[in-house]
């Protein structure tokens, strides 16, 4: 008894056939997620309790990054400034700005202003800016022009990848020390030449061992 | 024929569900610096010293290099040497913290003030050109008139580092083409 027309057995070879590509459409489709800003945040300004620019802060007023973020050089982490920082200068600047008020709240009131976190690694890794900025990689090679962002957002996807691109290869984005705070700073033609020159210099190994970063 | 692929194909879509649904390693119950904490009233996880906590080993002791006074007067020199590299250190620092307001050479027009802060007065002047150093070092610390104390975000090295460098500012600004080394004058006179 023929339950099914002959025409189904094509539909059947088919299916078979299609299934490869749609696993590896669905392969594809899940890569590109993982990858996508809506997972990655890159390029994606985070809303702030404050709309701090960055952009006017340093490219409008000159301060250096260390003004505010202090112990970059010394630990692990950067810094996030206290209230007392953003009141040395506003305390008498823009003194009456309404925007402004939720940190004059947190100056009077004693309470932590809660900024988003733009820049959140995975807590199964071990990152220190300190070790990164004295060996010579510029503010700029991980969080961008930050001095050109109005508000904060991330440039880079943070993902094991793409520190890996570094840590294999430093040689292409070391810099001299003496520039790692300057926005302006260009990699020069012949990076590869200096790079090599400043691996040796600063005595960079190739940092690719799991525990270097999963400790 | 369609339970087969149900069959196969339904624990390969869960499994690619599940992925990146599970973020406990990437969120770990421990703080991270200045994380919130639901634990603590403040909502901080970063505690507040207990008031006169001194780490180990860092009992601030000398009065000369913590608190720049020499008994109950203002230091008159610095608690240690003076080098090249203090002072470079010292020119560093002080951009980085000083500049914004007092400028690049100490004039008291840096960018701040341009956009209104109260002008600070110039290193150049009499008064602050003839003040010790100790005097330099509290106002730093603990701060005076408009300005903050920098006390949290400047070392006590890197203080007395910017101090020097002011000091050298203050030669600076009234240094004559006697004071250059002739090596270097032959060069400045070459200047337009």
């Amino acid at each position: 008894m023929q339950i099914f027309h002959p025409s189904t057995n094509t539909i059947a070879k088919v299916s078979i056939y299609g299934a490869v590509f749609f696993v590896a459409g669905l392969l594809w489709t899940g890569n590109e997620i993982q990858r996508s800003s809506y997972v990655t945040g890159v390029g994606v300004a985070r809303p702030q309790p404050v709309p701090f620019s960055h952009k006017h802060h340093v490219s409008g007023m000159g301060i250096d990054c260390r003004y505010c973020h202090t112990t970059v050089e010394t630990a692990a982490f950067a810094g996030m400034p206290p209230t007392e920082t953003c009141m040395s200068c506003h305390s008498q600047i823009w003194a009456e700005s309404p925007m402004l008020e939720p940190v004059r709240a947190s100056f009077r009131t004693d309470q932590s202003i809660q900024w988003t976190r733009v820049h959140d690694l995975p807590e199964f890794v071990y990152f220190d800016h300190s070790i990164h900025v004295n060996k010579g990689i510029g503010c700029d090679t991980c969080h961008g022009r930050v001095d050109q962002m109005p508000l904060m957002w991330n440039v880079k996807t943070l993902q094991m990848e793409w520190c890996l691109e570094c840590h294999r290869e430093p040689e292409r984005f070391v810099r001299p020390r003496e520039e790692v705070f300057n926005m302006n700073w260009r990699p020069p033609v012949d990076q590869l030449t200096l790079g090599r020159e400043l691996v040796r210099k600063y005595q960079i190994r190739k940092l690719t061992d799991c525990s270097i970063c999963h400790r | 024929m369609r339970r087969s692929v149900l069959h196969g194909g339904a624990p390969v879509l869960l499994c690619l569900l599940a992925a990146g649904c599970r973020q406990d390693m990437h969120d770990q119950p421990k703080y991270k610096p200045l994380a919130a904490s639901t634990f603590f009233e403040d909502g901080r996880s970063a505690r507040p010293l207990v008031p006169g906590t001194v780490a180990r080993g860092h009992l601030k002791v000398d009065q000369h290099l913590y608190a720049g006074r020499m008994g109950n007067e203002p230091a008159t020199t610095f608690p240690f040497a003076v080098t090249r590299a203090v002072l470079e250190r010292g020119r560093e620092r002080y951009n980085i913290f000083c500049a914004p307001c007092h400028g690049a050479l100490g004039d008291g027009e840096g960018m701040v003030v341009k956009r209104g802060f109260r002008h600070p007065p110039s290193f150049h002047i009499d008064r602050l050109r003839e003040a010790p150093v100790g005097h330099y070092f509290d106002v730093i610390t603990n701060g005076f008139g408009a300005m903050a104390s920098y006390a949290s975000r400047i070392p006590t090295e890197d203080r007395w580092a910017i101090i020097a460098y002011v000091r050298a500012l203050q030669l600076s600004q009234r240094a004559t083409l006697a004071d250059v080394p002739a090596e270097e004058r032959k060069r400045l006179e070459r200047l337009p």
